[in-house]
């Protein structure tokens, strides 16, 4: 068990750079009056940050884009149909990871 | 979900909400535990960092950087990038979490990640507030199990091969479609959400043609946002 110098540095700076941008807006707009141009701005981006989030994780591996005949693009369909019909999130993401695992087998 | 008041918002309740999210990064953790320990990190840093760093794609970064011999600086100012996009998510909880001390919002925020946003703003729909005692609950559950699943790959990871085969690196991407699903039907605004929706995912086509993926996903967020901010009166 040790800590190497190099690392503490690393850690020490990447925690205070992460740290930043999660709490200075809540800390600092939490207490402020906003103007309304901001709240609707605000209002609609959890379902523009997710859905963007959908988007890189499905059509792409993280680095280059996915094939049209890749598993975990196929996936996406089935997945999101049972998302709208359950409406529950472990459903989802159980069927998900079945969806994945068989067309991962098939193909 | 539905309507809830900020009664049944309890720790406990925090602790349940955070139960569809286990699988997900159980498994991302598992596979960054791997990469860690790959990387020659030992297990008291692989902690440290889940504690403190506490971020999925960062420390995947950070041990791939370390592995590689990148400057100190270069792997900070990397995972800053790669971070930034939690001003986002932080700046929409915050309109939830007002009335709350500095301290407790600087407590709510700093485990901030994109399943306990998620999460959270698939239940706190509307003009709803946050109770700091259910987001408490949700992000403690969730690091508690970031941490173990860390520890777990480090310690176990040469044992298992191919993870693939068994769809559990689809854990995380369903989970985000079920949030994003969740969302719209907890909205009730279709035809605006289907716009932002077009914008979040076009917009990451086209962003993604020149920008990394983390860059490409936040370009993409906060067109979509202004998308739906100008079209509502």
């Amino acid at each position: 068990m040790s800590i190497s110098r190099e690392f503490l540095w690393i850690l020490i700076g990447s925690a205070i750079v992460t740290l930043i941008p999660r709490t200075l807006p809540l800390v600092l707009i939490s207490r402020m009056r906003l103007p309304d141009p901001v709240m609707k701005f605000l209002k609609h981006v959890p379902l523009a940050v997710m859905t963007a989030l959908v988007a890189q994780s499905v059509l792409t591996d993280g680095e280059a884009w996915r094939s049209p005949a890749d598993p975990d693009w196929l996936a996406f369909f089935p997945t999101l149909a049972v998302a709208l019909l359950t409406r529950s999130l472990l459903l989802t993401v159980l069927a998900g990871v079945g969806f994945a695992a068989l067309l991962g087998w098939l193909m | 979900m539905g309507n809830r008041t900020a009664e049944t918002l309890t720790f406990r309740q925090g602790v349940v909400d955070c139960v569809p999210t286990l699988l997900g990064y159980l498994t991302i953790g598992f596979a960054a535990g791997v990469i860690e320990a790959t990387a020659g990190m030992s297990l008291l840093e692989i902690g440290l960092l889940s504690l403190f760093l506490y971020a999925g794609s960062a420390q995947f970064i950070t041990a791939g950087m370390m592995m590689a011999g990148a400057p100190v600086l270069s792997v900070v100012g990397t995972v800053f990038i790669v971070n930034l996009r939690h001003l986002l998510m932080s700046a929409a909880l915050a309109p939830k979490f007002k009335g709350y001390s500095p301290l407790k919002n600087f407590l709510i925020g700093a485990q901030l990640t994109d399943e306990t946003f998620g999460v959270a703003a698939g239940r706190l729909t509307g003009g709803e507030r946050g109770a700091d005692r259910w987001m408490f609950g949700l992000n403690v559950t969730a690091q508690a199990n970031w941490i173990v699943a860390n520890l777990l790959g480090a310690l176990l990871g040469g044992w298992i091969a191919d993870p693939e085969r068994f769809g559990l690196h689809y854990a995380l991407p369903a989970m985000f479609i079920g949030l994003a699903a969740i969302i719209v039907m907890q909205n009730r605004q279709y035809g605006r959400d289907l716009l932002v929706i077009g914008c979040a995912a076009g917009g990451f086509a086209l962003a993604f043609l020149w920008l990394p993926g983390h860059l490409a996903v936040m370009a993409a967020a906060v067109l979509a946002a202004i998308a739906g901010a100008v079209t509502e009166r």
